[in-house]
């Protein structure tokens, strides 16, 4: 533990930057640079997500914040004092890692995986278990899963033990190498809302690694996109990145609906809502056929839409995604766009009815945002 | 009076039971010159092995040294001992040592080189130096493979062992040596099944320690991965 203290942010720190890059170059015997001339700085407390193609460096990068690559030129600077001070065994137990292939010890219970570095740090076994219970509890494991090993959990619950091993010594720093690419795209998406929820408590100093721009804009305070040959070629927060790519290389790597994407951003708070003509099962008769209808259920929430004429529940027809007030403009067009009926339907947090978007509305409140 | 009836009746000679000709003296001699090789052959085979397969330094030197050293005929290898340094317990003993750390250096090598190279990097970034990544995780999971060699050669020198008995140190290879200078077929297969017996023996207790030391996670029979565990990690679990 007292590694694990020496790193971490004296009360007074303020904003300056937990890990800092000062003209770090990592070349390899083999010709190409692997990192070239990198300069950057983390800040405390937020997600910083490198992304960037094969072989672009990013995952060498990350790796000289712990010393599992030394650079050569340069100096990496945690919390200001240069890694390479510090003996490299020290300075990883001061920091959490979580790693694409899981890297769980097949030999040892999750319980006993998770409880590792502080063990390593000298924490009695006991102590250093009932730590791990609380872990499984953090990161959505049930207590019954501790006795397991490895082999015997799935993809994504092997990547929340490893989640929960890099947090067991409660350390500032969470270096992440690709943990979410192994598995299927539904957990993956889980597991990313999991990690901001655990960020929102935690508040740790994440590096995080990945090849995919959308895990980067979803999770990332700010994402560094690196370019072959290890050159950092922006370092923004993902709306800048998706709004203002700085050259043709940001600007293909982020995707061609880029313009779509950056809606996600962009946040539809005030967007009016369009009065719904709905009813329920019960009044359904009693409406006028011409029109779509939505149906909802008697506590409000929406069931589906009947086409015009149609005023029977049997011809409801489901679909179209739902937005929720005060959500982003990107799922209220998404909901409009997948609407039967054309109009999409805005809930409330309760997920009652509140009113219809329109897709032209969502539009030009988007084109009066940029003019003004 | 068959073969096998004569055999059993030399089983149950009580004369063979007693003495310092009998059985028990004779497995006592056995299992010392067993335990005597494997200790000495252990003590270089099993470092040297961990120290090639976690460094990968000298691995095609020692090799291909080991693989020569299978080659060497046993009984020649023996007398040329007894001749270069006299009669005694430990000129042999040494000949059998020379047959036998080939086998576990190999066990152990492999084992230990066979383990997954992104588990080590991982134990690395955890914050294991070099020692507890060997002795934490390298040595746990090469188990399974270095008691297997391990087993191996233990039955090698159980079999081994009887050639001694042809510079006169006993062990249960005495009824052989003796069966053949004699031509008393009797005593040769009861030699031969005394052998056989306590390696089919010491092979079983070595099967257990094996199933005991190994940590189950290791093991194959470990249910596929997730089963019946679907809803566990589902999302909002912990919400």
């Amino acid at each position: 533990m007292t590694e694990a203290q020496s790193v971490a942010p004296p009360a007074s720190a303020g904003s300056s930057p937990m890990v800092q890059f000062r003209n770090v170059s990592k070349s390899y015997a083999s010709g190409q640079p692997a990192v070239h001339n990198l300069n950057l700085e983390i800040d405390r407390g937020a997600i910083t997500v490198f992304v960037g193609p094969s072989g672009c460096g990013k995952t060498t990068s990350l790796r000289m914040i712990n010393r599992m690559v030394e650079p050569t030129e340069g100096t990496v600077l945690v919390d200001g004092q240069d890694v390479s001070a510090q003996p490299a065994a020290a300075l990883r137990r001061s920091m959490g890692y979580v790693l694409q292939s899981s890297g769980l010890l097949p030999h040892r219970s999750v319980l006993d995986n998770i409880a590792t570095v502080p063990r390593l740090n000298g924490v009695s076994r006991r102590q250093a278990r009932i730590r791990a219970e609380e872990l499984l509890a953090v990161v959505g494991l049930s207590p019954a899963l501790g006795k397991r090993y490895p082999a015997q959990l799935s993809g994504g619950q092997q990547q929340r033990v490893g989640v929960a091993r890099a947090l067991a010594a409660d350390p500032p720093i969470l270096l992440m190498d690709e943990p979410f690419s192994a598995v299927d795209p539904v957990v993956r998406a889980e597991l990313q809302q999991e990690l901001l929820r655990l960020q929102q408590e935690l508040a740790k100093t994440i590096v995080f690694v990945t090849h995919d721009i959308d895990e980067a804009t979803v999770i990332g305070d700010k994402v560094a996109v690196f370019a072959t040959g290890g050159r950092l070629a922006q370092y923004a927060p993902p709306e800048e990145l998706l709004r203002a790519p700085v050259d043709d290389f940001v600007a293909g790597f982020v995707g061609r609906d880029r313009g779509f994407r950056s809606l996600s951003f962009a946040s539809a708070r005030d967007l009016p809502l369009l009065p719904a003509a709905t009813a329920t099962a019960g009044t359904l008769a009693s409406m006028p056929a011409e029109g779509w209808l939505l149906i909802t259920d008697d506590g409000g929430a929406p069931l589906g839409w009947l086409p015009p004429g149609q005023r029977t529940p049997a011809a409801a027809v489901t679909g179209g995604s739902l937005f929720t007030i005060g959500s982003s403009l990107r799922q209220a067009l998404d909901a409009a766009l997948s609407s039967p009926s054309g109009q999409g339907v805005a809930v409330d947090a309760a997920g009652r009815v509140a009113g219809l978007v329109d897709a032209g509305e969502v539009l030009q409140r988007l084109d009066a945002e940029r003019r003004g | 009076m068959n073969l096998f009836e004569q055999v059993g009746l030399w089983f149950a000679d009580p004369a063979q039971w007693s003495g310092p000709a009998g059985i028990p003296a004779r497995l006592g001699e056995h299992l010392w010159y067993t335990v005597l090789t494997l200790l000495i052959a252990a003590a270089i085979a099993i470092p040297a092995g961990m120290y090639i397969g976690h460094t990968g330094k000298g691995k095609v030197a020692v090799v291909s040294v080991a693989s020569a050293l299978r080659a060497l005929p046993t009984l020649g290898l023996l007398t040329l001992f007894v001749i270069l340094m006299g009669l005694g317990l430990m000129p042999p003993i040494y000949a059998l040592v020379i047959l036998t750390v080939p086998p576990l250096l190999a066990g152990t090598y492999s084992g230990i080189a066979a383990v997954d190279r992104q588990l080590l990097d991982a134990a690395r970034g955890l914050g294991m130096t070099e020692w507890q990544v060997l002795v934490r995780v390298e040595l746990p999971n090469a188990l399974p493979v270095m008691l297997g060699g391990m087993r191996a050669a233990v039955l090698q020198v159980i079999s081994t062992v009887a050639v001694v008995a042809y510079i006169n140190l006993g062990g249960l290879g005495r009824y052989l040596i003796d069966g053949l200078a004699v031509s008393d077929p009797v005593r040769l297969f009861a030699g031969a099944i005394l052998i056989a017996v306590l390696a089919l023996i010491v092979d079983l207790i070595l099967s257990m320690v094996q199933k005991y030391a190994v940590s189950p996670g290791l093991k194959s029979s470990l249910s596929s991965p997730g089963q019946g565990t679907k809803n566990v990690g589902a999302p909002g679990a912990g919400q």
